[in-house]
C-alpha cells in the first residue's frame, strides 16, 4: 500500500512537472485537471512509462524543475541510438508551438520553379515515402560552462537527439515543380508565430532533405513541428524547420533573423563566423558521466553515443587515462549515416582516479578535436569555449577514488 | 485515309504536349496555387530587397510606434530589460559576442519586424509602420540619422556596420569537403 502510493505520488509529481507545464493551457482551457484516474485512461490509450522511471527532460541549466522551453535530452538514461520522441531535445526559438489542425495545413512550394504547387498531408502522405534514422544536434550544443550547466552530460550535451523520420524526400517535390536552372538556394518558413526563416543551398535540398510527417513510427510531435517539419541531415538543428508550410526556390540566401545574428559566433579579431552548416564529428561518454557515482570497483560498461555531420561514424576509441593511450570500442551495428551511433567499452575500475573520454572518427576521416587542439585552430584561449555555439571537442570525465565522476574538460 | 493521317496527327501533336506540360511531374498531386495566394504569403525579403512592398517610414515615425507597440517588451528606451531584448545594440561593429550585433542586411531587420512583431499580434503591422519601426531601430544603432526615409529603394542601401566582417569557417570549403583536423568550428 505505501509501496502504491509512493509510487502513484512520483508518478503524478513527475507528470505533474511535465504535464501540467506542457499542457497547462489545454487541459485549463477544457476545464479538466490532471486527476489520477484521467491519467490511469491515458495509459491505457497511450502508455506510459513506469511509475518508477524518472527519465525525463530538464531545463538548460536547472538541477531539478522544468520551467522553460530549452529542454535536454537525458543522454546519461537512454540506451541504444533512438531518442523517444517526448525525450527529443527542444530549442524553443518562437516561444509555444502552433496548434496546427492537420486538414487545413497545406505546404507550398513556389519561387523559381516551373510550376507553383500546393500540397494538403493527405497529398504528402501519398507521395513515395522514405524512412530514415537521423540525428538532430543544436548548434549550440556541447556548451562547455562551468558551474551546475556542466555538471552533466544531459546539460553539456543533451541537446542532440535521434529519431526514425518519415516522410518524402524534398528532392521529389522539388522536381513535381521543375526547378529552375537558375535557382541555388531555398528559403524554408514554418507557420508559428514568427513564421521562422531559414535558407538551405539548393544542393542539400535536392540531396537528403527530408520533409517529414512522422517521428519514431507515429506523427511528429508538436514540439517537434506538427504536422510536417524539414530534417536536414548532419547540419544544424536550425536548419531543419518546424511546422513547414512553405518552401521558396530562391538564387541568393536570404539571411533570416534567426540564420544571422541569432546564429553567428564571433572570434577576437571581430569577424564573425557564418554558415557552418555541418555539424564535426562528436561522441560522448553517457556512462559514467558527470554527476554519477559509482558504488564501487569492479567491471562497468562504458557506454556512449558519437555522431558527425560527415556521414557515418566510422571509429570510436575510448581513454580511460585522459587521452595518453586510446582503445577501439565496439559499436553498435548497423552504423547509420547521419544518425547517433551507440558505443561499447568493457572496463574494469581499480578504485584509483580515471578520467574517461572518447574519441570519434567519420567516414572523411575527420577527427574528433580535444579542447586544445580546437582552440588552436581557431586562434582563441580554450575558455572561448564556455560561450561559444560550435564545439565538438572531446569530452572528459574525471572519475575520483570515491566513485564521483565529474566533468573534466576544464580541470 | 488523309482524315484519319490528320486526325493521328492531332492526337500526336496533343499528345506530345501533354508529354510536354506535364515534364518532371511525376505523380500529379498537388494543386496550382493562386497568383493571390502566393503573393499574400510570400513575406520573406531578400537582401536586395525585390520583394518589399511600397512605403516608407523614418525613425521619427518610428519612436512613437515603438512607444506604443513595442516599448512593453524592449523597455521605454529600446534597451530592453528582464527577460526581453533590447533593441540596442543591434550594429555594433566590435562584435565580441553581443547579440544581434552580427544581422548583415537591413533588410533582415525589416523582415522579422514584418514577420514577427509584436509577439503578442505577429503580422498586424501595416508596411508603412514597419518602415517605420524599422527606421528607429537603425537610428537608435547609429546607422542611419532620425529624419532617413526608408522605403524598398533606399533599405536595401543601408550598409549595417558587421556587413564585411563575416568570414566562412574555412574559406573556400564547401558542404561535404573534407576539412583539416579540427575545423569545426
Amino acid at each position: 500500500m505505501g509501496s502504491h502510493s509512493h509510487s502513484d505520488r512520483r508518478w503524478f509529481l513527475k507528470r505533474g512537472a511535465l504535464v501540467s507545464f506542457m499542457m497547462g493551457a489545454v487541459r485549463s482551457l477544457r476545464g479538466q485537471t490532471p486527476t489520477r484516474e484521467k491519467l490511469l485512461k491515458d495509459d491505457l490509450a497511450y502508455g506510459q512509462p513506469s511509475p518508477f522511471d524518472n527519465t525525463i527532460r530538464k531545463t538548460l541549466g536547472q538541477a531539478t524543475a522544468v520551467t522553460d522551453t530549452a529542454l535536454t535530452t537525458p543522454l546519461q538514461d537512454l540506451d541504444g541510438i533512438i531518442t523517444p520522441s517526448g525525450l527529443h531535445f527542444l530549442m524553443d526559438h518562437v516561444k509555444g508551438w502552433p496548434d496546427i489542425d492537420p486538414k487545413e495545413h497545406r505546404l507550398l512550394i513556389h519561387g523559381m520553379v516551373d510550376r507553383p504547387l500546393t500540397y494538403t498531408m493527405d497529398e504528402l502522405k501519398r507521395l513515395p515515402s522514405v524512412s530514415r534514422i537521423y540525428f538532430l544536434e543544436c548548434n549550440a550544443n556541447n556548451r562547455p560552462l562551468r558551474g551546475a550547466n556542466g555538471e552533466s552530460v544531459q546539460f553539456v550535451h543533451g541537446r542532440t537527439s535521434c529519431s526514425e523520420w518519415t516522410g518524402v524526400l524534398l528532392s521529389v517535390l522539388l522536381n513535381e515543380c521543375g526547378v529552375q536552372k537558375e535557382a541555388s538556394w531555398i528559403v524554408a518558413e514554418g507557420s508559428d508565430a514568427n513564421k521562422y526563416t531559414m535558407s538551405i543551398p539548393l544542393a542539400k535540398a535536392m540531396d537528403d532533405i527530408l520533409v517529414a510527417y512522422a517521428q519514431n513510427g507515429e506523427p511528429v510531435r508538436p514540439q517537434q513541428g506538427y504536422p510536417l517539419r524539414l530534417v536536414v541531415p548532419g547540419w544544424e538543428a536550425i536548419r531543419s524547420v518546424k511546422w513547414l508550410s512553405r518552401i521558396k526556390v530562391v538564387d541568393q540566401p536570404y539571411m533570416a533573423w534567426h540564420e544571422s545574428g541569432n546564429n553567428a559566433d564571433t572570434i577576437p579579431n571581430g569577424k564573425g563566423l557564418w554558415y557552418r552548416f555541418e555539424l564535426g564529428p562528436n561522441s560522448v561518454i553517457t556512462r559514467p558521466s558527470g554527476g554519477q557515482r559509482l558504488p564501487g570497483r569492479g567491471f562497468y560498461e562504458i557506454t556512449g553515443l558519437a555522431w558527425t555531420g560527415g556521414g557515418a561514424v566510422t571509429k570510436v576509441e575510448v581513454s580511460v587515462d585522459g587521452g595518453r593511450s586510446y582503445k577501439v570500442a565496439e559499436l553498435q551495428q548497423p552504423v547509420h549515416r547521419y544518425a547517433h551511433t551507440r558505443f561499447r567499452f568493457p572496463w574494469t575500475w581499480n578504485g584509483e582516479e580515471a578520467v574517461l573520454q572518447s574519441r570519434c572518427t567519420d567516414e572523411r576521416a575527420e577527427v574528433q578535436p580535444t579542447l586544445a587542439e580546437a582552440a588552436k585552430n581557431l586562434g582563441v584561449s580554450p575558455d572561448y569555449f564556455y560561450q561559444a555555439d560550435h564545439f565538438n571537442g572531446i569530452q572528459p570525465w574525471k572519475v575520483s577514488g570515491d566513485g564521483s565522476v565529474q566533468n573534466a574538460l576544464f580541470l | 485515309m488523309r482524315y484519319s493521317c490528320s486526325v493521328l496527327a492531332a492526337l500526336i501533336t496533343v499528345a506530345a504536349c501533354v508529354a510536354a506540360s506535364a515534364q518532371g511531374r511525376t505523380y500529379q498531386l498537388g494543386s496550382a496555387p493562386g497568383e493571390e495566394e502566393i503573393k499574400a504569403r510570400d513575406i520573406a525579403i531578400s537582401p536586395d530587397g525585390k520583394e518589399l512592398p511600397p512605403g516608407s517610414g523614418t525613425a521619427k515615425e518610428g519612436a512613437a510606434i515603438f512607444a506604443q507597440k513595442c516599448a512593453a517588451c524592449h523597455g521605454a528606451n529600446g534597451n530592453g530589460g528582464g527577460v526581453t531584448r533590447g533593441i540596442v545594440p543591434l550594429g555594433n561593429a566590435k562584435p565580441v559576442k553581443i547579440a544581434f550585433s552580427l544581422v548583415p542586411y537591413a533588410t533582415t531587420v525589416w523582415d522579422f519586424i514584418n514577420r514577427a512583431m509584436p509577439q503578442s499580434k505577429p503580422g498586424s503591422l501595416t508596411a508603412d509602420e514597419v518602415y517605420a519601426a524599422t527606421a528607429y531601430v537603425l537610428y537608435r544603432n547609429d546607422i542611419i540619422k532620425e529624419t532617413d526615409v526608408l522605403d524598398a529603394k533606399c533599405l536595401p542601401m543601408v550598409k549595417m556596420p558587421n556587413r564585411d566582417n563575416f568570414i566562412p569557417t574555412q574559406p573556400g570549403w564547401k558542404p561535404g569537403e573534407k576539412r583539416p583536423f579540427g575545423y569545426y568550428p
